[in-house]
């Protein structure tokens, strides 16, 4: 039993395509506890997602989930069948995804799917469950919940159908909210509104929240922790403020040159990451992110780096870290 | 935190020389990158690679050698009538022929037997098949033509001339076509009968005045299929931004056409037009079979399985032979189809 | 809505009347006009008939009179069944051919559309491969050489069931096999493609990651979704097993309006023909027209736009 609602501890899982083994997970490890927010910040295919899924089974065929051991809320995930994760999903965990438009089925009202999850998971009649689905509507701020219950999917805007998805998400108050790339879809302005609901709704509810995000200013405002991912790996985990102003790894830091800061006094050139995501099909021997790097040692090219704790929370997987430990030792180990 | 290498299960031996930095050429050769290849030759690949394709491909070339080759040295010719020699089973010999054998002649086996007017049935096969392949090819060539060009400039040239030239397609697209066919190959033969008896027009006979009416149907009626398909690409293509960076940079539109349109279209233009032949293949038998497709002597796959019901009792394997045949042609056809359109339609390459 | 269902009408109602036309003046190539193709009739018949239907006038009278004609729903009369009219000839024919029909588009939909939502949840299994070689044969195996094996195989080798007629139940099987295996494995395709297409939309994933079932995000959320492309085949399909109907009545000789309209034909009964095209023209148009406001209306998607 985990002292955490989830802890997930050297987690690999690979997709077995007709075209090889993809290794989307390698040696993940990250916790959380109640009420916390999680980010997890990365390229696209650097496992982000996968990672998310995998904590509620809903890993996409070909996915199989070959090592490591996660747990969450009393359950341990690696030995749950389809139909344990039936029971938790919805209730104990829930997601809400990237694109709003396609995740609503477009044939039923919003009503008849916000019904839908709470009659599954409670023993709530018709009418109550309606009432619910009024009530949290309402919660995610949308006005004359009544007439909207009755509208389809294509009635409503982007940012409406975001909160419908938050609503179905939230209508059981779950422990966890994954909440996959949630704005990236959504205008810049309804962006916002969305994340203040969201952490509107955290406070009022109390649940944890895994934030998927590409959007390192949307993990800086809203998370307690970071966890940074490249190529299936998480390279540097740590509290906002470890990331943001004590990073390690060179990929941290190339990530934060290229965002634009506000409260720079001069104009600071923002400095791109050169090259390209390593092909997870065929991943180099070393560090992958060694090709791109600009510190890169012999040792990057031959070896994955190891785990390098800096503090209770804070830790890296970075040679460099290695190397100033070696040379503080003297120079041979 | 003071024991880092515990975290590490390699437990590596690490020296000095590990952490000098590496070269750009050391990191470069660690990326590998995937081999980038052609469309064409990637879809060769993926084309070459389907086993259900390139059996029915090789079908498909026995087919053809079997009608347009092998009838041109058989000894038999498909009209031919030998005396004695009606309804036999496969493989036997009238007693003529027996005779004949007897005196030492070589006398070429009747393979699949003979008709009830004493006529080989192998070469009437062949000849059959001969025809349902020309009826396919042609037509979809005939369709290939009239529906790229037709889509082609309805698609490029867009506003009105589009919504004319669409209206047309939508109207055509709703007449039931198998009817019309039926009405036109019913009454087309008396106008082409005349138009082959003046001068000039001799091979209208030649290649038949019921065939000519087919090709006029399909001519007439099946481009529209091909033309929408063919206008839809051509309009998405011309929004695409690199006709728009063509365009840009000063080229023609008789050079957007080929060099950008056309080659992206050409995938499915092949996969379009390989799937018209079977369906081709499949209205001429069809009408062939109801009496109204290709005209006596002239063997079709259809009207030998038509006459062949008669005497279905006694002689199945009339029957069996044409509509055999008929099926494997239509099914390789098909087979061949979806495995060009899963190895050239970029749409749905993964 | 309202617009395009008036649109949609006005198409049809435009596209009636080029085959209405087109036949008229098809029918005039035949040498002698329609209804002098018989050299049987004798020269007073004949003068009766040119009379009757005024074929001594100019063509484009003859075409505005044949018009009116078929405005009232009189479809003229045979040459061939003296004194019947056509109406009265599909007034009594429609209805068999109708009930085989009918009942090979309720089997064709009942077996296809298991088959390939089945095909599609199960992709790649055996059971898919199977039900895919089978689906890929009868499209490409011509409705003439089912109905001759049906009949070879199951009446004349084994006596299992009747071959002709349509007296008893068992009459009806071969026929409606028959009929209906071509559109069994074109609705068993189209369903698997579009099962798997919607498998993998991001709708389907929030039903999974509500917590529901698999059999209820199957058959709430998919089969509602993948459903849809079959009804756009309804129309066709119509017009298949009507036209399918000409060959399966011929060798099932079942007296329908098919084996009829092939009568017509060989008889070159003329305008039992026209009639016969253009009622069954009307009748696909028609059934096209429905299917197509119908498919707006189940879609929530079009109904508002």
């Amino acid at each position: 039993m985990s002292e955490y609602l989830v802890e997930v501890k050297n987690e690999r899982l690979s997709f077995f395509t007709p075209a090889g083994e993809v290794k989307a997970l390698n040696d993940v490890s990250l916790h959380l506890n109640e009420g916390e927010v999680l980010g997890i910040v990365g390229e696209s295919g650097s496992g982000k997602s996968v990672t998310a899924y995998s904590l509620m089974g809903l890993t996409a065929y070909p996915g199989k989930l070959i090592g490591g051991e996660l747990d969450f809320n009393g359950h341990h995930i690696n030995d749950l069948t389809e139909r344990d994760f039936r029971k938790i999903r919805g209730s104990e965990i829930s997601i809400i995804f990237q694109d709003p438009m396609t995740s609503l089925n477009p044939v039923y009202t919003i009503g008849n799917q916000i019904c839908e999850v709470i009659r599954l998971h409670t023993s709530k009649t018709k009418a109550e469950a309606t009432a619910r689905a009024v009530e949290l509507l309402t919660l995610v701020g949308i006005n004359e919940p009544e007439k909207r219950l009755k509208q389809y999917p294509h009635e409503l805007s982007g940012g409406m159908r975001q909160r419908v998805m938050i609503a179905i998400a939230l209508a059981c108050e779950p422990k966890l909210l994954i909440a996959d790339e949630p704005t990236t879809a959504l205008d810049v302005t309804i962006q916002a509104q969305i994340l203040e609901l969201m952490m509107e709704l955290k406070q009022k509810l109390g649940m944890a929240i895994i934030m998927i995000t590409h959007d390192l200013g949307v993990v800086s405002s809203m998370c307690d922790r970071i966890a940074v991912m490249y190529a299936g790996r998480i390279v540097e985990y740590g509290t906002v403020d470890d990331i943001f102003y004590r990073p390690e790894h060179e990929y941290t830091k190339g990530l934060l040159r290229s965002i634009p800061k506000l409260s720079e006094k001069e104009h600071q050139k923002l400095v791109p990451i050169e090259g390209t995501p390593i092909d997870l099909l065929n991943p180099p021997k070393g560090c992958p992110f060694a090709p791109r790097c600009k510190a890169c040692m012999k040792v990057c090219l031959r070896e994955m780096p190891p785990y390098t704790d800096l503090d209770e929370v804070h830790y890296s997987a970075c040679w460099l870290l290695q190397k100033k430990e070696f040379e503080a030792k003297g120079g041979n180990a | 935190m003071s024991e880092p290498i515990k975290k590490n299960p390699l437990s590596l031996q690490l020296n000095v020389e590990d952490f000098l930095p590496a070269d750009e050429n050391e990191k470069q050769s660690l990326v590998i990158m995937r081999e980038s290849v052609g469309f064409w030759k990637d879809g060769m690949r993926r084309l070459r690679k389907n086993a259900v394709a390139m059996i029915s491909l090789c079908i498909i070339v026995l087919v053809m050698i079997f009608s347009f080759i092998v009838p041109s040295f058989y000894p038999y010719s498909y009209e031919q009538q030998i005396r004695g020699a009606e309804n036999l089973s496969p493989m036997t010999y009238s007693e003529k022929e027996q005779a004949a054998m007897a005196a030492g002649e070589k006398v070429f086996p009747h393979v699949l037997g003979t008709d009830g007017l004493g006529r080989d049935y192998a070469i009437r096969v062949m000849m059959g098949s001969r025809i349902s392949l020309t009826v396919g090819l042609v037509a979809s060539a005939l369709i290939l033509l009239i529906g790229s060009l037709y889509g082609s400039i309805a698609g490029f040239f867009g506003g009105w001339v589009d919504l004319m030239m669409m209206r047309i397609v939508d109207i055509i697209y709703t007449v039931p076509d198998i009817l019309i066919i039926i009405l036109l190959a019913t009454v087309l033969k008396y106008p082409l009968g005349n138009l082959a008896m003046q001068p000039g027009f001799g091979w209208i006979s030649v290649v038949g005045v019921n065939m000519i009416s087919i090709f006029i149907v399909f001519a007439l009626l099946y481009w529209v299929g091909m033309a929408r398909i063919v206008r839809g690409q051509v309009m998405s293509l011309k929004e695409n931004e690199y006709v728009t960076a063509a365009r840009a940079l000063g080229a023609s539109n008789g050079r957007i056409i080929k060099k950008h349109i056309l080659t992206n279209c050409i995938g499915t233009l092949i996969v379009t037009t390989t799937l018209q032949i079977p369906s081709a293949i499949f209205t001429e038998s069809f009408l062939s079979f109801l009496g109204i497709g290709v005209a006596k002597p002239m063997p079709s796959l259809g009207s030998l399985a038509a006459d062949a019901i008669k005497g279905m009792r006694s002689f199945p394997y009339q029957l069996f032979a044409p509509a055999i045949v008929i099926s494997i042609i239509i099914l390789s056809f098909n087979l061949f189809g979806d495995g060009l359109r899963d190895a050239f339609d970029p749409k749905l390459k993964n | 809505m309202g617009k395009y269902i008036l649109k949609r009408i006005a198409l049809a109602v435009l596209t009636l009347f080029l085959v209405c036309t087109l036949t008229f003046f098809l029918m005039n190539l035949v040498p002698g006009g329609p209804f002098m193709a018989e050299k049987a009739i004798s020269a007073q018949a004949q003068a009766a008939m040119n009379e009757k239907y005024g074929l001594d006038k100019p063509l484009t009278e003859q075409y505005v009179n044949y018009m009116e004609r078929l405005l009232h729903g009189d479809l003229g009369v045979s040459v061939k069944q003296r004194g019947r009219t056509v109406n009265q000839i599909i007034a009594t024919k429609f209805p068999v051919s109708a009930k085989v029909g009918g009942i090979s588009v309720l089997v064709a939909l009942a077996v296809g559309i298991p088959l390939g939502s089945v095909a599609a949840l199960k992709r790649g299994s055996w059971l898919d491969n199977l039900i895919m070689f089978f689906a890929t044969c009868g499209i490409a195996v011509p409705s003439f050489v089912v109905c001759t094996l049906l009949m070879y195989f199951l009446s004349l080798q084994w006596g299992l069931l009747p071959t002709y007629g349509l007296s008893s139940w068992q009459n009806y099987i071969m026929p409606v096999m028959a009929l209906a295996f071509y559109p069994t494995s074109y609705i068993a395709r189209l369903m698997r493609s579009s099962m798997l297409d919607v498998l993998g939309q991001d709708y389907m994933r929030t039903a999974r990651a509500k917590g529901l079932s698999q059999s209820k995000s199957l058959f709430k959320h998919a089969l509602r979704n993948a459903i849809l492309p079959v009804v756009t085949y309804l129309g066709p399909m119509l017009a298949y097993t009507l036209t399918g109907s000409f060959v399966v009545e011929k060798i099932f000789t079942i007296p329908g309006l098919g084996s009829e309209f092939i009568g017509s034909i060989t008889g070159r009964d003329y305008p039992l023909i026209m009639g016969t095209t253009i009622f069954l023209a009307m009748l696909i148009i028609v059934m096209n027209v429905i299917v197509d406001i119908a498919y707006k209306v189940i879609d929530p998607r079009i109904k508002l736009k």
